[in-house]
């Protein structure tokens, strides 16, 4: 007997209809998905991003395995063969940078004593943990990349990315030993970014090219082609300074930047432990209430004491003193206004030298002595 | 009497599960971050294959379902808006289904013509909604970068379309 002659030759299977249901049930629950994640502030579904990630970074981690050992092999290779012109442009870069040095090292000296003059609290050194690149998503709407350190090591959402060459991105997420890194270039970025020459603040924001464009640029004229364009700090989302790129006119007229961190691969990065203002001070102090600390302070010394007492001694005594030249002064004045004055004009005086006249001694302002 | 015909019932393993399987191991082998010669690899999306050839070679339950699945993985692999790629993906297994009477049989040219119309109704609905919850648009010359190498996986879809369309007698 045929196929085509037995039980399955008069069965209608309607499988276009069942197929065009399931498609329109699974369209309508991507669709609330969308929206319930397009509109919360942070995912919802972050843990199942998560999950998937801690899942899918090791896989990546063993796939560029290879990979990275093709590179190391190349490298050696490369380095065999180019070893000589490579000293030599080692040495001339070398020789380049040594007068480099020197300003650096001047500079770090006057910058230091700039700042102890005028009682300026540095940035606290950040701290820093390094990764491994070990999974990669390009295109035009999702530039990003998966690192294997995460919160195991201290790495927290909003922790900015470089590598050795300038800012790569910050972390958006994190699972216990992979993060998810979201890199300057992503359609979603948003960096607050300042021009070196002219200090004229704008906003990097990504668009799935690899230079990413400056919008928001405050003062005409601030950019010009090869500006040095650094993080500004501003927002407290990223530490102030981190070199990030140079300007330059991109084919549509916006002034675009051409990223440092482009000019060798992303393969290992250091995420700097770095959150916000609140790292300077601590969140508890900022929140504790006022004069909390007056209970906590220690009962002073013989030597604190006499000292307080001594410098209240000498307050008190310039005080006096300054009260009893104000009231010198004062009777001074009234004695003069008091004092008959003849009714014909004095004969003129015979001019005195210069260097004889002096102001009289009431309008003299009282001495700058001491701090009250 | 007749000899009996050998029938090659071709099951949802065959033509769904392997090649999903497929298309999530080159997703993650694509997302290796390589650099060869100052480029990294492409990244088509692939699953686009498959949501072209899946609704030609026979209607089915399942399969827009696994597309779904397929569309959620690549969401979160590129961590973009959960349910976008699936929406897109599902958008093209639509259009395909409803016109696949007119589909079946066609020559490989129109074939292309109608992967390459698919994928840019898709790649379209993403960047618009893209460009309305990220409030910035994507740059044109980064999407040609990606919809080209998509475009160059038709000779997959149409390898897949001519092995399975008859490969059950039932859906003749």
């Amino acid at each position: 007997m045929a196929f085509r002659d037995g039980p399955f030759e008069n069965i209608k299977v309607p499988l276009v209809w069942t197929a065009a249901v399931a498609v329109v049930a699974a369209a309508v629950g991507c669709v609330l998905l969308l929206i319930s994640d397009a509109r919360a502030q942070t995912s919802p579904y972050q843990p199942v991003r998560s999950g998937v990630e801690a899942v899918a970074g090791p896989v990546g981690g063993v796939l560029a395995a290879p990979v990275r050992w093709f590179g190391h092999a190349s490298d050696f290779v490369g380095g065999y063969f180019f070893a000589v012109s490579e000293n030599r442009r080692l040495k001339r870069q070398l020789a380049d940078l040594e007068p480099w040095r020197d300003q650096a090292i001047a500079l770090k000296n006057v910058n230091a004593r700039y700042e102890a003059m005028l009682g300026i609290r540095p940035e606290p050194p950040v701290a820093m943990q390094t990764a491994r690149s070990i999974s990669d998503t390009r295109g035009p709407f999702s530039n990003a990349r998966l690192i294997d350190a995460g919160s195991s090591k201290g790495i927290k959402v909003g922790n900015p990315v470089i590598n050795e060459q300038g800012l790569v991105g910050r972390v958006v997420g994190t699972s216990g030993n992979v993060s998810r890194v979201v890199l300057l270039t992503d359609v979603a970025s948003r960096t607050p970014v300042l021009v070196d020459r002219t200090d004229a603040r704008a906003l990097l924001t990504g668009d799935g090219s690899p230079n990413p464009r400056l919008e928001f640029i405050r003062g005409v004229g601030a950019v010009q082609a090869g500006d040095r364009i650094l993080s500004s700090g501003d927002g407290g989302g990223f530490p102030r300074g981190v070199p990030i790129g140079v300007a330059a006119k991109g084919i549509d007229g916006s002034w675009r930047v051409k990223l440092f961190s482009d000019r060798g691969a992303i393969d290992y990065v250091r995420v700097m432990l770095f959150e916000d203002f609140s790292q300077l001070i601590g969140s508890d102090d900022l929140n504790a209430p006022p004069l909390t600390a007056f209970g906590t302070l220690p009962e002073a010394t013989a030597a604190q004491t006499g000292a307080i007492a001594d410098s209240a001694a000498r307050r008190d005594a310039t005080r006096a003193r300054n009260e009893q030249s104000r009231s010198d002064n004062a009777r001074a004045d009234a004695a003069e206004a008091a004092r008959p004055r003849p009714a014909t004009p004095p004969a003129q005086p015979e001019p005195r030298p210069a260097a004889e006249t002096r102001p009289p001694a009431a309008e003299a302002p009282p001495p700058a002595e001491g701090t009250e | 009497m007749r000899r009996p015909v050998a029938v090659r019932v071709v099951g949802p393993v065959q033509w769904i599960v392997i090649p999903a399987l497929i298309t999530v191991a080159v997703t993650i082998v694509l997302g290796t971050p390589v650099e060869l010669f100052g480029l990294s690899l492409p990244e088509p999306v692939i699953p686009m294959v498959l949501a072209f050839a899946w609704p030609l070679i026979r209607p089915s339950v399942v399969a827009p379902l696994v597309l779904t699945g397929l569309g959620l993985g690549l969401d979160v692999f590129t961590y973009g808006p959960l349910g976008l790629w699936a929406l897109s993906l599902l958008g093209i297994y639509a259009v395909v289904l409803a016109s696949r009477s007119f589909l079946i049989g066609q020559d490989t040219a129109v074939l292309f013509v109608w992967y390459a119309a698919c994928c840019g109704l898709a790649f379209l609905l993403v960047y618009l909604v893209r460009m309305i919850i990220d409030k910035n648009a994507a740059s044109l010359l980064a999407m040609f970068g990606q919809v080209i190498p998509t475009l160059l996986l038709f000779p997959f879809a149409n390898q897949m379309i001519e092995r399975f369309d008859d490969g059950d007698v039932r859906f003749r």
